[in-house]
């Protein structure tokens, strides 16, 4: 390690020596699965393609997507490619709709993992001498081992509390000295209003360092989180998904300008969700991600449903390597409003710090004469605005002009009564559709 | 001396006035004047009850936003001319009135009105030299 870098080799190499390295691992990869994995082989075929026919980078848009149902029409092992007797570990996600999906990992895939996250967590700022605590469940999710490994790996103190027991969580926090904590924004911002209810001084705390993961984080959510922590706590957010190996895919340096991707591991790609056509570098659309050295389960062009874009430019911390910008929502979510693209977290954060209204809200889309109208509506909570109309139009006000920006598109905000809009104790569906609707 | 209003926000959708009504009337408590205006999506229904601490609790508990403000009742006479000489002397005074609303006294010959002004003093001092007649809040919550 160097400068604060893991692997300065890896990390800071000339783009076109990576691609190159890209375009190797890329047709090793294809050779590989054509040969071990049935389903590729299939789909391969069907395709025209093998190792020999990919000449360049670009020729990767000729092989086949994968998506997250192939992987469950395949359950449990059907895209594995090693015997079992090669396989060291299993993971699988929640799989909250049908089957889950499960992956596999062989002792090379471990350690490419392991190596992955040490180069994440070192860019965020740990080292060997952090005191990290895991407050991710561990268990057949990928989260908490994945970042046990790298942290390990990097020579940092793990200490694995996995999720829940928030009182304990706190006094090892004191007890320890814990400088780091690995955990969902969410679980860091209920940590850090737990220890304010205790009746230690925030003082008696020495976190600095929060590596937030396993869901999205909005810049307004992050400003929320190292405010409640104080004393100069920095949150990062990190990136990847079961399906990658988890954690380790990209990660946000100290300049969190991006989320640097390990792309001689990733070859990613940016696609248009409805028409599956490859976008040019820089623009806005579903990430792709093609795992160029995972073995047991390999994946080749997998749709991550995850909507970003891509900067290639070098950073200001010294790494080459492609940035992904914080995801801007799912593909599932995204919503086509007269040509432009909506999504609901687009929404959530331009009404972060609005007290006068319930953190709850739901966006209704309607067509009237041919054209689209997008309905905000949140929850009045303020009391003290009920004294004159006016107070409730100027909060109207502000709150679509804020969406209004954020968007580019017209919308009309709606106030509604507290505890009126439907609560999700799951995935939230926040999106009301009518345009098919007759009303 | 001003006397205490119930302000609640009231989306515009059927059952709303009937239930938020009930809830009062389960808390025990009675409505002695009332008055709603709205825009198109959402009014604010504001209230005179004979026990608005205990209305507010219900109505909070219930799920509602709501608030209690100073207001001004003053009795005047019902008979033409009777507001004309309360209006005057609040114009007199450069006093701006944000909302009102009146009612008849169960007093034959009296009608009461409930005005929100932005500065209760000053307006409840104009008006009593004015020679309006201020009701205490015993006399209103006891009506």
């Amino acid at each position: 390690m160097t400068n604060g870098i893991w692997n300065p080799e890896i990390e800071c190499m000339e783009r076109a020596e990576l691609e190159q390295l890209q375009l190797e691992r890329l047709r090793a990869l294809v050779d590989y699965c054509d040969r071990n994995v049935e389903f590729y082989h299939k789909r391969l075929q069907e395709a025209g393609v093998t190792a020999e026919k990919i000449k360049t980078l670009s020729d990767i848009q000729y092989i086949p997507y994968t998506t997250k149902a192939d992987l469950r029409d395949t359950y449990p092992f059907g895209m594995f490619s090693v015997p079992r007797k090669e396989l060291v570990r299993i993971h699988a996600s929640s799989g909250t709709t049908g089957n889950p999906t499960v992956v596999g990992y062989t002792r090379e895939d471990l350690s490419n993992w392991a190596e992955q996250v040490a180069r994440l967590v070192v860019a965020a700022g740990a080292s060997d001498e952090s005191m990290v605590q895991i407050c991710f469940g561990y268990g057949m999710f990928t989260g908490a081992l994945g970042l046990h490994y790298g942290l390990e790996k990097i020579g940092a103190t793990v200490v694995p509390t996995s999720a829940g027991n928030t009182e304990k969580q706190l006094k090892f926090m004191r007890d320890f000295g814990t400088d780091t904590i690995v955990a969902t924004p969410s679980y860091a911002l209920y940590l850090a209003e737990a220890a304010r209810e205790l009746e230690f001084p925030m003082d008696a705390y020495s976190l600095k360092l929060g590596l937030l993961g396993s869901e999205g984080c909005t810049p307004e959510m992050r400003e929320e989180i190292e405010q409640r922590w104080g004393n100069g706590f920095f949150a990062t957010d990190n990136y990847g998904m079961s399906e990658l190996n988890g954690p380790g895919m990209s990660g946000e340096c100290r300049e969190r300008n991006g989320l640097h991707i390990n792309e001689d591991h990733f070859l990613c790609e940016v696609i248009d969700s409805a028409s599956g056509d490859v976008l040019k570098k820089g623009a806005t659309g579903e990430l792709v991600v093609t795992a160029l050295t995972k073995r047991g389960i390999p994946m080749l062009r997998y749709r991550t449903k995850d909507i970003t874009r891509i900067d290639y430019e070098p950073c200001a911390c010294e790494r080459t390597t492609a940035r992904m910008h914080k995801i801007l929502g799912r593909s599932d979510d995204m919503l086509k409003i007269r040509g432009v693209n909506v999504f609901p977290s687009q929404v959530e954060s331009a009404l972060i710090g609005f007290h006068e209204i319930g953190p709850h809200y739901q966006l209704v889309v309607r067509r009237k004469n041919f054209a689209d109208h997008l309905e905000v509506r949140v929850e009045l909570i303020d009391g003290s605005l009920l004294n004159t109309y006016g107070a409730l139009e100027t909060l109207q006000k502000r709150i679509h002009d804020r969406i209004k920006t954020i968007l580019g598109i017209e919308i009309k905000v709606s106030l509604v009564e507290p505890k009126s809009l439907e609560r999700f104790t799951g995935k939230a569906q926040r999106v009301v559709d009518l345009r098919q609707a007759e009303e | 001396m001003s006397i205490k209003q119930l302000s609640i926000f009231v989306e515009n959708k059927a059952g709303r006035l009937a239930e938020i009504t009930s809830a009062i009337a389960a808390a025990g408590v009675d409505i002695h004047a009332l008055s709603i205006a709205d825009t198109t999506n959402f009014g604010i229904l504001r209230l005179i009850v004979n026990q608005p601490d205990k209305a507010e609790q219900a109505l909070k508990a219930a799920g509602l936003t709501v608030s209690l403000t100073d207001v001004i009742a003053i009795e005047i006479e019902d008979k033409p001319g009777g507001f004309a000489k309360a209006a005057r002397v609040m114009s007199d005074a450069s006093l701006d009135i944000e909302y009102m609303y009146a009612f008849i006294s169960q007093d034959s010959g009296r009608a009461w009105v409930i005005l929100r002004v932005q500065d209760n003093e000053k307006a409840l001092e104009a008006l009593r030299t004015g020679g309006i007649e201020i009701i205490s809040e015993d006399k209103i919550y006891s009506m």
